[in-house]
């Protein structure tokens, strides 16, 4: 699996209020969410993201309030993968929850730039920098949770797992 | 090798002799907490269960604070939804307009959170019960739904960061500021997927509504859970709020910590954080002149009875400036009783405070206290962040309740002695 598309570049500390402000909490529809995705830190970002595109941020992207309407406005706005150097530890499992793909890459995040395009490759975790000519090794997650992100999803990998167990039980 | 408070609690909920930093574990839950916002999207993840129905009715907490009494249509809907969901499954700790508070003020005060308890919560500040020797920690909606679900939930068992507390702090000098006061040191990432060990000689000299608020910032430094342990102050608060028995575990005395740092409280001083992160802090003594517009005392972080009477005592008699707006938020209904009856809340009211109903509406910037453009705020919640709290031009300075009260009189940020 591969997603490729332009990158929007961010700094550290982006927390989930500036992702979506708490005045859109009042709707959990992830298409309504997606219209004010990332409004408080960038007003354009809504305007010029296209499908496939990527976030690439530096550090504890995703701090503060455990809001998962954070990942899945990010996810419904069409964002196929977010980069940061680190994740903050709600926003990480949030996203892999909700089948979001996130990878966490210090070289990447320092070597890619507002504007470039960029192609992750999920199954080797190499992200390669189109428009610089590079490439970086991402971190591969544990095998557990790569679980849950090919079931696409917690609630998918328990109802698997569920379905496995009643299986042997019987 | 030895286990941390956490790490042994961790391993029993999980029904292992022992755990180590960096393992992937699946644990039994004591409590699985939801508000408004975070619960409508539980519900609707735990519509794509095989399963029906939900591990334990009495088990599930379910919180309507953030945007009730409800601020419009669509916050109605969610709460109905909730309303229903709870209804439909007979969850005995659904607490509705009336009987609410705000979440992590009102689950210790209905003794649903013990020593030893392993807790989660779709709300960051879940954290909050590690004051009375639980586990817990916050999660997203979906992990929420896993948990009401099935009763469990996996962990990457963390590392731990011991902090030593010792001495006494001065009058002015409460959990606020010390918490602050870490979190300008370490960093807001600075515990990152971590616990935070408090302990130490120094505890004793902390309230539980200060280790209550300790506790609740620990995510504002990245922390995956802040814990104290079990002394005599948290076993007479656990007996005498809850009828359930709890369980005191201990960190072994060779636990391994990343680091460790000793924290005098003697030495600190009123601490406030400035925009845009609560890293920021200085000193009062730092903080030079600056005008403010408003003031808000309350919060999961500061909405306890101590914090209101720390307040009143300085408001008592005096007046909040002119064009100064104070804000004043009892975290629970028990709360606001007892700070009726204690007469607190004329206080506040004689003061030109307004008092408000329990609600989180201002601290995540909801309602009930939204800043315009341009516009400062000294404020006893726990996030300042760019828009947290309304206008992306807006700016909130995180403080005590003793700061909070002494600015809404002097119209800047004051030092209480002023």
């Amino acid at each position: 699996m591969k997603a490729s598309g332009t990158v929007f570049k961010y700094g550290d500390n982006v927390d989930t209020d500036v992702i979506i402000p708490a005045r859109y909490l009042n709707s959990s529809d992830p298409k309504e969410l997606a219209q004010h995705c990332m409004e408080d830190i960038d007003k354009e970002f809504v305007h010029k993201v296209k499908a496939g595109d990527l976030i690439v941020a530096d550090k504890n992207f995703g701090c503060g309030s455990s809001r998962e309407h954070a990942p899945i406005a990010i996810k419904a706005a069409g964002v196929s993968c977010v980069i940061a150097e680190t994740f903050a530890r709600i926003f990480y499992r949030n996203a892999i929850n909700i089948g979001l793909p996130i990878i966490e890459c210090k070289e990447a995040s320092k070597g890619i730039a507002d504007g470039d395009e960029v192609e992750v490759d999920f199954d080797s975790g190499i992200i390669t920098n189109k428009t610089k000519g590079t490439t970086f090794q991402g971190q591969a997650f544990p095998e557990f949770m790569q679980k849950i992100i090919r079931a696409e999803g917690l609630v998918n990998y328990i109802n698997q797992k569920q379905k496995e167990e009643a299986g042997e039980s019987r | 090798m030895g286990m941390t408070m956490t790490q042994k609690i961790l391993a029993a909920a999980a029904g292992l002799p022992e755990v180590k930093a960096g393992q992937l574990i699946e644990a039994d839950l004591d409590l699985v907490l939801g508000n408004d916002i975070t619960t409508p999207v539980a519900i609707h993840e735990m519509d794509k269960f095989a399963t029906d129905g939900v591990f334990h009715k009495d088990k599930i907490a379910l919180v309507m604070d953030h945007f009730v009494p409800n601020k419009d249509i669509k916050s109605a809907q969610h709460c109905k939804c909730v309303r229903e969901f709870a209804c439909r499954h007979e969850i005995s700790n659904y607490f509705d307009v009336g009987e609410m508070g705000i979440e992590h003020a009102l689950l210790p005060e209905k003794g649903l959170t013990v020593a030893g308890d392993v807790i989660i919560g779709a709300d960051s500040h879940t954290c909050t019960y590690g004051a009375l020797g639980a586990f817990s920690t916050g999660v997203g909606s979906t992990d929420m739904a896993a948990g009401m679900a099935t009763g469990k939930a996996w962990f990457k068992v963390p590392s731990a960061i011991k902090f030593n507390i010792v001495g006494k702090p001065s009058k002015w000098v409460s959990g606020k500021d010390v918490i602050l006061h870490i979190i300008g040191m370490i960093g807001v990432d600075g515990a990152l997927y971590k616990s935070m060990e408090f302990t130490g000689d120094g505890i004793k000299n902390l309230s539980m509504d200060d280790r209550f608020t300790i506790a609740n910032m620990a995510i504002e430094a990245g922390g995956k859970n802040g814990i104290f342990p079990v002394d005599e102050i948290a076993a007479a608060y656990l007996k005498g709020h809850s009828k359930r028995e709890y369980k005191v575990y201990e960190a072994d005395e060779d636990a391994e910590y990343d680091e460790t740092y000793t924290i005098d409280l003697s030495e600190l001083k009123p601490t406030v954080a400035f925009p845009h992160l609560p890293e920021n802090t200085k000193t009062i003594d730092e903080v030079g002149d600056v005008a403010i517009d408003q003031v808000v005392i309350g919060s999961c972080t500061n909405g306890r009875l101590d914090d209101l009477r720390i307040a009143a005592k300085i408001l008592k008699g005096k007046k909040v400036a002119k064009g100064i707006r104070c804000i004043v938020i009892p975290a629970t209904q028990r709360i606001y009783l007892e700070a009726m009856e204690e007469g607190l809340l004329r206080t506040f009211v004689e003061a030109g405070a307004v008092v408000s109903a329990p609600t989180c509406g201002p601290c995540l910037g909801g309602y009930m206290g939204i800043l315009a453009e341009g516009e400062r705020c000294v404020s006893t919640t726990n996030r300042n962040f760019v828009g947290r709290m309304g206008h992306v031009e807006s700016e909130v300075y995180l403080a005590s309740p003793a700061v909070a009260a002494a600015s809404a009189i002097t119209g800047k940020i004051s030092a209480p002695e002023e």
